[in-house]
């Protein structure tokens, strides 16, 4: 009941005219980073937090254009998986198996606004579960101490790579990098200038918005820039053909979305999976469960609803962790940390008291923008489908700039923009060399607050460094981080090559 | 091979970054934890992996060739005068230049980036100057 209470306080936070024009706002550009391929939710949200920053929003009004942008995201994936065969953004990837098909038989219009309803679904279940979990995930994290704090950030990096990560030793090398670039500048204990070599602009720290847009939006374009093939413009047209699927299509895949989003949105939860993976159980579970004809991968509307509902709703789980503890279970809700930390907000448990207005007006924007994004998905995919049209050569350009528009708007300063430059040639460097750049996001924005609270925990036991493995719960936290680190060793890659698997033989792609 | 001369370059990175966490001055009033002890431990990690990456290497990527990668080199070229000069020439200008280059490099005709490149340079300006009020470099001509 208080819930209800809490949700109605935030429904009036949400509903002005200024959050329900970002939130529209919102929803649109997210969708259209969505479909582009190339453009996927983090790089999306990173490209938009600036000019959240000088147009001079408060926190809330930040956060609904933000989210929204997220949610649109998840949504605009399917479109180019659907019409072109390549998946908008990574969790779309799933999509593609029977989307295309389904779009190849003429039934691209159905396939769209199927998976349309079974995004909605999703997300609007995993909102539910949001409000519903957040809350008690929060009475437990008021028991944390900074030692439990330093255990869970841990666990958070050590996670991080997920399940279907190859490589460890390269999340923790990046990990580590993130870590490192946010312990330049002034220690905020001692006051001592720690790796700044003299140079007055490193005094406070780099701007972890800085390290974010170069290494997601700047690096992309340089991916572009390698890979420029002149043949990218002829891009097959598909017909959209009609925009409602019958009913019977719907109700037939009723049970798919709904297993789908339960899977999903635990998926999201946890740490390391996140959507890509919340779309790859679902559609595997259904596959296996209901695939008795083996018309998946031909053009089964099933196979469509099953992943648009988990990757959706997997991206409403991730948000469960980020705000109610600050630990980030995933690359798009690491980004959208840094929004909250960039505009002085702690998230965690303290969060849900100190700033509910925040809290609540959120996942009423949630429910706002899911509705919202309903009803641009399904009648008006067409105006998103011609967007398609828009090729690289404007795009990405564009792209660039707005991204120096955006840090230059924050500091004005030539030297962030070269260090934005910088990153982003990092980040290419990086992503050929198969080392995940989320890790170093989040070291970036966690970095201080995880050695102060490693600080205040030894401090507080008076340098006694065993405070750390003091309680049964900072144990479990140790434990967890370590299985969690070295499963993937043993299991990655076989989760990892079943992706891989999954996608070349049921659609005989290759790409 | 990539992968080893990443680790190789890792090793030498984490070897510095503990070198420069060394030279860091201490003053009297200072934690039980001090300021050096977090970079030292992530100096060590990152050692470790580095030296995991460099035995255990990974299959190379496809790196591009040697035109392909002065491609990327100009570019940063570019974007790097762009940082210099914006305050000095101005958004419109700067942006026009940057982003004709990035859009011909990208596949364009010369005549179509520079239409290009001069409708993303206006249209960035009216959108976020004239509409959203932010303020951009001004150059000499005031825009």
């Amino acid at each position: 009941m208080e819930t209800l209470a809490s949700l109605g306080d935030g429904f009036a936070v949400a509903l002005t005219w200024q959050n329900i024009g970002l939130a529209l706002l919102g929803c649109f550009l997210g969708t259209v980073m969505g479909a582009l391929p190339g453009l996927g939710p983090s790089n999306g949200v990173a490209i938009l937090i600036p000019l959240a920053f000088t147009m001079g929003l408060g926190p809330t009004p930040s956060l609904i254009l933000l989210t929204s942008v997220y949610y649109g995201a998840m949504y605009g994936g399917r479109i180019s998986s659907i019409l072109l065969n390549i998946p908008g953004d990574e969790p779309a990837m799933m999509t593609c198996l029977d989307g295309h098909p389904m779009a190849k038989k003429g039934l691209a219009g159905e396939a769209l606004s199927l998976s349309g309803i079974s995004s909605f679904v999703g997300a609007f279940l995993a909102t539910w579960g949001l409000i519903l979990l957040a809350p008690q995930l929060v009475k437990f994290a008021l028991l944390f101490g900074p030692a439990e704090y330093f255990a869970l950030f841990v666990l958070a990096f050590a996670t991080l790579g997920g399940v279907s990560s190859t490589n460890q030793a390269k999340s923790a090398f990046a990990a580590m990098l993130g870590l490192g670039v946010g312990v330049i500048g002034v220690d905020t204990q001692t006051g001592v200038p720690r790796l700044t070599f003299g140079e007055v602009h490193l005094y406070d720290g780099i701007d972890f918005l800085v390290a974010i847009v170069g290494l997601f939006a700047l690096s992309e374009v340089f991916i572009f820039l390698e890979t420029r093939h002149d043949k990218s413009d002829s891009v097959g047209r598909v017909e959209v053909g009609r925009l409602t699927p019958p009913w019977s299509m719907i109700k037939r895949c009723i049970p798919s979305m709904l297993r789908a989003s339960g899977l999903g949105f635990v998926a999201g939860v946890l740490p390391g999976a996140g959507a890509s993976l919340g779309s790859f159980i679902a559609y595997s579970m259904e596959k296996r469960m209901v695939d008795r004809e083996g018309t998946f991968g031909t053009g089964d509307p099933r196979g469509v609803a099953a992943p648009e509902a988990g990757n959706n709703a997997a991206a409403g789980g991730a948000l469960v962790p980020m705000l109610a503890l600050g630990v980030p279970g995933s690359g798009t809700t690491a980004v959208l940390l840094a929004v909250l930390l960039a505009l002085n907000i702690t998230p965690g448990p303290l969060l849900f008291t100190e700033n509910p207005d925040v809290v609540w007006g959120l996942i009423a924007a949630l429910f706002i923008a899911n509705f919202m994004l309903l009803a641009m998905n399904i009648p008006m995919v067409g105006m998103f489908t011609r967007v398609l049209m828009v090729p690289p050569k404007i795009l990405m350009p564009l792209v660039a700039m707005v991204s120096f528009v955006g840090i230059y708007g924050i500091s004005g300063s030539s030297f962030d923009l070269m260090v934005m430059v910088g990153f982003g040639v990092l980040g290419w460097v990086l992503r050929k060399l198969d080392v995940p750049l989320v890790p170093i996001i989040l070291g970036t924005l966690l970095g201080s607050t995880m050695e102060n609270n490693l600080r205040r925990a030894v401090t507080i036991s008076n340098g006694d460094y065993l405070t750390l493995v003091g309680s049964p719960l900072a144990i479990g936290l140790w434990v967890v981080a370590i299985v969690g680190f070295v499963l993937p060793v043993f299991v990655g890659r076989l989760v990892r090559s079943r992706m891989r698997g999954a996608r070349d033989q049921d659609a005989g792609i290759t790409d | 091979m990539s992968d080893r001369i990443f680790g190789a370059v890792g090793l030498i990175l984490a070897a510095f970054y503990a070198w420069a966490t060394l030279q860091i001055q201490v003053s009297f009033l200072s934690d039980a934890v001090g300021p050096k002890t977090f970079p030292l431990a992530i100096a060590a990690i990152l050692a470790i992996s580095s030296l995991a990456i460099l035995l255990r290497p990974d299959e190379g990527p496809d790196w591009p060739g040697i035109g392909r990668l002065a491609e990327i080199a100009a570019a940063t070229v570019v974007m790097i005068l762009y940082a210099q000069f914006l305050p000095e020439v101005g958004f419109v200008t700067a942006t026009a230049l940057a982003s004709a280059y990035l859009s011909w490099r990208l596949g364009n005709t010369i005549l179509m980036a520079i239409v290009a490149g001069i409708s993303i340079s206006v249209g960035i300006y009216v959108v976020f100057n004239l509409v959203l009020g932010l303020s951009l470099a001004r150059g000499p001509f005031g825009f």
